[in-house]
């Protein structure tokens, strides 16, 4: 935990902290790396590892906002110790995420990692940090194997797993009187575990699938596979898709008449934070995700006030998951006041957290996955409204987890 | 499947193919005619694109959007040619990738300043706003059908300008012989100025009109840098006739490669351009240099 590490900030790291600081953010300041640690109590250094350029920018950027808003709530202190961050862009770039990582756990000496947004940097990122490695929030990324095979005591998920996202809509679409459908969704890991439980709810539940179309990831030229879906016919169509794809996704399934005679359903990711940029096109789309801007509780108004006021710009369900993991490392080093070296009980702290969460009560499952509500949501003049909870407390199996 | 099916994908295919050859214009010009490695050509197009959004975000309309960001990219284009690239050209090709790489970086870098991470629409103008219906329960949207349009003047007007007009004459004589072309009265520098911002203009034309259909968001000037390539090199370089033949086929057999053979749906394009180099090593069109 030495301060001689330091010189190790890249241009790109100095760049992306100098946007933000121009961004007008409240708690700039604390972004610039101090060159000397003066003063009795050392610093507990935090490594962030986002992406903060290509398709997955805005959600890197609103995780660490919303993360450095809940420190700055807490005066900036953890258990008593002043923080250093440690801000690395990702790029969501699989083949750098190993480098990345390791230049984060051996070269900072970091006390807590957080991070990523993409499933496949986060395994890399976890079987690197699991075991010995810093205390690790992920904040995003959903691959069961996290929580699953890959499970660790000091690997934590403030966000979801593929499972969570994907189980709950079986019954969902049922409800709403649709049994034949479609999944068409972007063929990598997480969109094929989404895709994956989803028919493990959907077809006991008497649900039929018409046909799966997995798209090539990350191409977004969808025509031909909708002229396809067309031709089939369905009740309705369960998608995974997200950021501009989502945007293309669901303007193009618009465009091309489709919403009139197809019900357009999906994982929450398909109009979260895109309101702006889809227009008319996403009115009525329904999505299954564990938030929605509308949740009616006094720790949701707050938080939407406080993120709007210190970045300018709407919350999400990322920014709730970035603010969440802030929240969990508090907890945790406010339970061993400040005590690094008392890992177990930090642990303990951690995983025996219920958390207030902007998106209604948070716990955690043995293997560190978060156990939430999961709600269905419809987008109504541009906002994802909540139409019914659609699973109550939604855990994870866990399945390979052996902790 | 019926037969509607298969002629609604091959519209499907063919409107691809426009839209491919759209994007892939101002690559042609500049590697395919001039031979630049212009590795920066998605971030003009993503240049196009947010100048689409922002500008009609201001003006409230798309089309003085595209009139107002025109010459803004045109003056993009001669300021990288005149304080960059116009320092390579007698040099390795290799300088050239660096520089055109560098500048991904630096574009990247100033769109996240200039208009942040969101992902961004826009929308499309009334006029070109409806659809027609296709089959019982498809439509197809008139813009798209208004950007095939687009296409097609752009194809003509190119060849046309390449081919038959004195400018043509001097843009390829200077491609293959600088010295000559200088050494007879020409200011090469000047016609190279010329043609370099033209190329960008093109680029952020085809941003600006892919932008209604697709999503503006950072890093999307990445996917069309790989397939606008593919494009240019099936076709041939030097030759305007190969990149439109090129960008044709490259749509109906990843259109038609989506709907026979999904699980080859990502490689059926490549695996073409494989096919055909292996064939003709110098595209379809291109000439032995």
């Amino acid at each position: 935990m030495s301060e001689k590490n330091r010189q190790g900030i890249t241009r790109r790291d100095f760049i992306v902290q100098g946007t933000v600081a121009t961004a007008g953010l409240a708690a700039a300041s604390i972004l610039v790396p101090a060159p000397f640690a003066i003063g009795a109590q050392a610093k507990v250094k935090v490594g962030i590892l986002l992406p903060y350029t290509g398709t997955y920018a805005k959600l890197g950027t609103n995780i660490r906002n919303a993360m450095m808003m809940r420190f700055a709530e807490a005066g900036n202190m953890l258990g008593g110790r002043p923080i250093e961050f440690v801000d690395i862009d990702s790029e969501a770039k699989p083949a750098k995420a190993q480098q990345l990582t390791e230049k984060l756990i051996k070269r900072e000496n970091v006390d807590f990692l957080v991070g990523p947004v993409h499933s496949v940097v986060g395994m890399a990122m976890v079987k690197m940090a699991r075991g010995a490695g810093p205390i690790t929030v992920i904040p995003n990324a959903g691959a069961d194997q996290l929580t699953g095979v890959l499970c660790a005591p000091n690997v934590f998920r403030t966000s979801f797993s593929s499972y969570q996202m994907g189980y709950p809509g079986g019954p969902a679409m049922i409800e709403d009187g649709h049994k034949r459908v479609v999944l068409m969704y972007w063929n990598y890991g997480f969109g094929k575990q989404v895709a994956a439980a989803f028919k493990k709810s959907f077809v006991p539940a008497g649900g039929t699938i018409v046909k799966e179309i997995p798209t090539p990831f990350p191409k977004v030229d969808f025509q031909a596979y909708l002229t396809e879906l067309a031709a089939l016919k369905p009740d309705a169509v369960y998608t995974f898709y997200a950021g501009g794809g989502a945007v293309k996704f669901v303007k193009d399934f618009a465009a091309a008449g489709l919403k009139d005679s197809i019900k357009l359903y999906g994982a929450g990711f398909l109009t979260e934070g895109l309101g702006a940029a889809q227009g008319d096109a996403a009115e009525g789309v329904r999505t299954i995700l564990h938030y929605a801007d509308s949740l009616e509780n006094p720790v949701n108004q707050r938080f939407r006030t406080a993120f709007k006021a210190a970045t300018g710009s709407d919350a999400d369900v990322y920014a709730v998951q970035g603010y969440d993991a802030g929240e969990l490392i508090l907890h945790g080093m406010n339970a061993v006041k400040g005590d690094t070296g008392a890992r177990a009980e930090m642990i303990r702290a951690m995983e025996t957290a219920e958390i207030d969460s902007p998106r209604g009560k948070l716990r955690f499952s043995a293997s560190h996955n978060p156990i939430h509500d999961i709600y269905l949501r419809e987008v109504v003049k541009g906002e994802n409204r909540v139409v019914r909870v659609a699973a109550k407390a939604q855990d994870d199996p866990a399945t390979g987890c052996s902790m | 499947m019926e037969l509607s099916f298969y002629l609604v994908q091959l519209l499907n295919a063919v409107q691809y193919g426009f839209l491919l050859f759209l994007v892939a214009s101002g690559l042609t010009l500049l590697f395919g005619i001039m031979g630049i490695i212009n590795l920066a050509h998605g971030s003009f197009y993503m240049v196009g694109a947010y100048l689409a959004y922002w500008l009609t975000d201001l003006t409230g309309s798309f089309w003085l959007a595209i009139l107002l960001g025109l010459p803004i990219a045109l003056m993009v284009g001669y300021l990288v040619e005149r304080f960059a690239i116009s320092f390579l050209y007698q040099r390795d090709h290799l300088y050239q990738v660096l520089l055109t790489f560098a500048l991904i970086l630096v574009f990247n870098e100033l769109q996240q300043i200039l208009w942040g991470t969101d992902v961004h629409g826009v929308v499309i103008p009334e006029i070109l706003a409806g659809s027609i219906p296709l089959t019982d329960n498809q439509s197809y949207p008139i813009y798209r059908l208004f950007i095939s349009a687009a296409c097609i003047a752009i194809a003509c007007g190119m060849y046309w300008v390449i081919q038959k007009t004195r400018l043509g004459m001097m843009i390829r004589a200077g491609a293959s012989n600088r010295e000559m072309v200088q050494a007879l009265g020409i200011d090469v520098n000047r016609l190279f100025a010329f043609v370099f911002s033209l190329g960008v203009a093109l680029a952020a034309f085809a941003g600006m009109l892919a932008a209604p259909v697709d999503s503006v968001y950072p890093g999307m000037g990445e996917n069309v840098l790989i397939i606008s390539f593919v494009v240019v090199v099936i076709g041939g370089t030097g030759s305007i006739k190969g990149t439109f033949v090129g960008a044709m086929l490259i749509g109906l057999v990843s259109t038609f490669g989506k709907v026979l053979l999904p699980e080859m749906a990502s490689i059926m394009v490549y695996a073409l351009m494989a096919v055909i180099l292996l064939w003709r090593p110098h595209g379809l069109f291109g000439r032995a240099a």
